[in-house]
């Protein structure tokens, strides 16, 4: 006798019989203020009457993954949050010769927009890597701050939880305040990668020392001690030279207009650390029962732990090289992602690389085009905007919940 | 995908899915061809040792239940044997040592509920279950079509699967206890480890899931290793027991061996009689100290002598009984 027998028939009536009493009990309760969209094919009769003739057998259940529809509607709101943002800019150019131009550019299409070489200048330069740029630092804030969420099994972990901010903005600080000569344009993204993944480095070391099982609450709270600590030698620094001030400031502000040159910079490790994010969707949603369960699941947690913390780390401090401190999109985009198309880290973090994507592409169009032609700091419009949307998200689905 | 039914769990399935299981009242104990023994286990935490030389032994099939005072080690214990701590001493299933596998090969010979599993609000009873079969997914792999059957099919069997897709954050108490009984059933592993099935569940849903264990256990040959705190629900359930008291083993035989007056009062400090029930097994009673009726070898004596019998005289020739003014249930306060 195989498991698989064991599975099915006479055994399995038995053991049913034990809990439809309770089963019919509650039902009866529940039922007529329950919601139906949970569970078709509930009835008092119905369930019990379906297991014993078998007929669900070739219909396993459904597990959580990427539905197409999600998936689609994801890459919708990115295509068409993109496309507003390429159409709509500070420089006076009609959207629709800028779509012609789009559809020019594409392979195999040919239109004549009859723009001036200046202004396809202006959108090949400028708009369409601005806004390549800010999709991929959006996404990868959002996804890092997914797994960070998910490795820590706490919904206020973002990706600057274990020291990523506090040491990019004190490298970057060191390097406005110290650095001679003229090319900080490349030495500021370098500083500000090397002291983001600097920063988290001592955050894992310094928590593992504390405590050597490798808890998740002693790496949060080493996390906390690094930030201060760096955040201390950061303010002492600025401290040192307040003309610089307004540059260390617009960088923490945040800015996606780095051009080509930043999205080359940060394509390579934006497309491992996502890649290795994407891959542990599943084993993310096994820590979710706590480290003691997964253990006995026999899952490596310490190793899960590490490669998810690794891969986060990575996408955090590239983003952070290329963007400054944008903060928000990490923590409120995978929540909003939660509440809209369920819990499991399989659907959270697609989901929040697309939807951080769009959402720091829109909140970019307005940095750029409310006071145009001045800019606002984009860090500015991801928490203004983000703020309300999110509790906009809450609302929505709560009242979908009762 | 190939590797999925290989590895040290194939034997023990053979076994385990066999004939060969009886009703599970005998209570030898002595046949552990295929059960699980313990030899000398010792668990150090921090710098305190919580367990030394604990041995146990669970026949193929069997029920033990672990019971002891609060603090007295029966979840280290079971964590321990599931693998989850550093110990030392042996753990072997059907004759495997636990300790030479891998974390995967074990998984899938030993299942482990702890007592207060994490549940997480927004996971769908489905995907809760499906997480048994983590054993046997590739690290970087997803689940197939086997995994989803064995999944829906154990629901099935536990009458879940009208709830399979609803969140665990809208379950009851005792809907909560059979999707973690279904977790750990679709890890298809011969033997249950299950601390506290029945924490914080109302006296007809401890009936509910212990009855459901029990049959689970029955019909598939599982061998099943509780912790339970409630003495008269273990003597109603297990064959073999085992009294953990500070760290080592008290007792160990069957519920009628284990649970015995002299036995509790030592142990847990508590004041109960002791009868046996009409099917052999000890029906534990707690009785207030003050009271007729009270402790004494209850066990060994007939029912209507102890009734006869005036306690108070009785009770001043226990030194360790409280008696007097402020002793428990005269207080006066109360």
């Amino acid at each position: 006798m195989t498991r698989s027998a064991r599975s099915s028939g006479v055994p399995g009536a038995r053991a049913g019989d034990t809990v439809r009493t309770e089963e019919d009990a509650r039902a009866g309760d529940t039922a007529p203020g329950g919601p139906p969209s949970h569970d078709p094919d509930r009835g008092t009769a119905g369930s019990s009457r379906r297991a014993e003739t078998g007929d669900r057998a070739g219909h396993p259940g459904r597990a959580a993954r990427l539905r197409p529809v999600a998936a689609l509607t994801a890459v919708g709101a990115l295509l068409a949050s993109a496309l507003a943002a390429l159409l709509v800019g500070a420089a006076d150019i009609p959207p629709g010769k800028v779509a012609l131009q789009l559809l020019d550019w594409l392979p195999f299409v040919s239109a004549d927009p009859g723009l001036a070489p200046v202004e396809q200048g202006l959108l090949w330069e400028l708009r369409l890597p601005r806004v390549l740029l800010a999709a991929v630092v959006g996404g990868l804030l959002a996804c890092a701050g997914a797994a960070y969420q998910g490795v820590f099994r706490n919904p206020l972990a973002d990706p600057y939880l274990l020291g990523a901010a506090a040491g990019a903005g004190l490298a970057t600080t060191a390097t406005v305040v110290f650095a001679r000569g003229d090319d900080q344009s490349l030495m500021i993204p370098a500083a500000a990668f090397a002291g983001a993944i600097g920063g988290v480095l001592l955050a894992y070391a310094l928590g593992n020392i504390a405590g050597p099982g490798g808890g998740t609450a002693t790496l949060v709270l080493a996390g906390v001690a690094v930030t201060s600590f760096l955040t201390a030698i950061q303010t002492f620094l600025q401290q040192l030279r307040v003309e610089e001030l307004q540059r260390i400031y617009s960088w923490i502000l945040g800015n996606v207009g780095g051009g080509w040159s930043q999205l080359g910079l940060v394509a390579p490790y934006a497309a491992v650390s996502v890649a290795i994010m994407l891959l542990h969707g599943r084993l993310l949603d096994v820590l979710s029962v706590g480290d003691d369960e997964a253990a006995s699941l026999g899952l490596n947690v310490a190793r899960v732990r590490f490669a998810v913390l690794l891969a986060a780390s990575l996408a955090t401090a590239s983003a952070v090289a290329v963007s400054g401190l944008i903060g928000f999109v990490g923590i409120v985009v995978p929540h909003a992602v939660r509440r809209l198309a369920g819990g499991s880290y399989r659907v959270v973090l697609p989901l929040s690389l697309l939807g951080g994507g769009a959402f720091l592409v829109l909140a970019d169009l307005l940095a750029r085009t409310v006071l145009a032609p001045a800019e606002l700091p984009i860090g500015v419009v991801t928490a203004f905007v983000g703020a309300p949307f999110f509790v906009a998200v809450l609302r929505v689905t709560r009242r979908a919940d009762a | 995908m190939s590797g999925r039914d290989m590895g040290g769990g194939a034997a023990i399935r053979r076994i385990a899915g066999g004939s060969g299981v009886d009703d599970g009242d005998g209570g030898d104990g002595r046949d552990t061809a295929g059960g699980v023994e313990v030899r000398d286990l010792e668990v150090v935490l921090e710098t305190r040792t919580v367990l030394s030389g604990v041995g146990l032994r669970v026949r193929l099939g069997g029920w033990l239940a672990v019971i002891g005072a609060n603090g007295a080690g029966k979840s280290t214990l079971l964590k321990a044997v599931a693998g989850m701590l550093p110990h030392s001493g042996e753990v072997l299933i059907d004759g495997t040592p636990v300790r030479a596998l891998k974390p995967r090969e074990r998984a899938r010979l030993l299942a482990y509920a702890p007592q207060a599993p994490a549940l997480p609000g927004d996971m769908t009873v489905f995907d809760y279950a499906l997480l048994g079969r983590t054993p046997y997914i590739p690290y970087l792999g997803r689940e197939g079509r086997r995994d989803r059957e064995v999944t829906a099919s154990v629901l099935e069997r536990l009458d879940l699967s009208a709830l399979a897709r609803r969140p665990l954050g809208r379950l009851s108490g005792g809907e909560r206890q059979r999707v973690v009984l279904a977790r750990a059933l679709v890890q298809q592993a011969p033997v249950l480890l299950l601390d506290e099935p029945t924490t914080a569940l109302d006296l007809g849903h401890q009936q509910q899931v212990l009855e459901l264990v029990d049959r689970l256990r029955l019909a598939d040959g599982l061998t099943v290793v509780t912790t339970l705190h409630d003495l008269g629900v273990a003597g109603q359930y297990a064959d073999m027991m085992t009294l953990v008291a500070g760290g080592r083993v008290a007792a160990s035989g069957s519920p009628a061996e284990v649970l015995t007056g002299e036995l509790i009062a030592e142990h847990f400090d508590a004041h109960v009689r002791v009868e046996t029930d009409p099917w052999g097994r000890p029906q534990v009673h707690l009785e207030r100290p003050g009271r007729p009726g009270r402790r004494g070898r209850p066990d060994r004596e007939d029912r209507s002598d102890r009734l006869d019998r005036e306690d108070r005289t009785d009770r001043e020739g226990h030194p360790d009984t409280p008696s007097g003014p402020g002793a428990r249930g005269e207080d006066p306060c109360r």
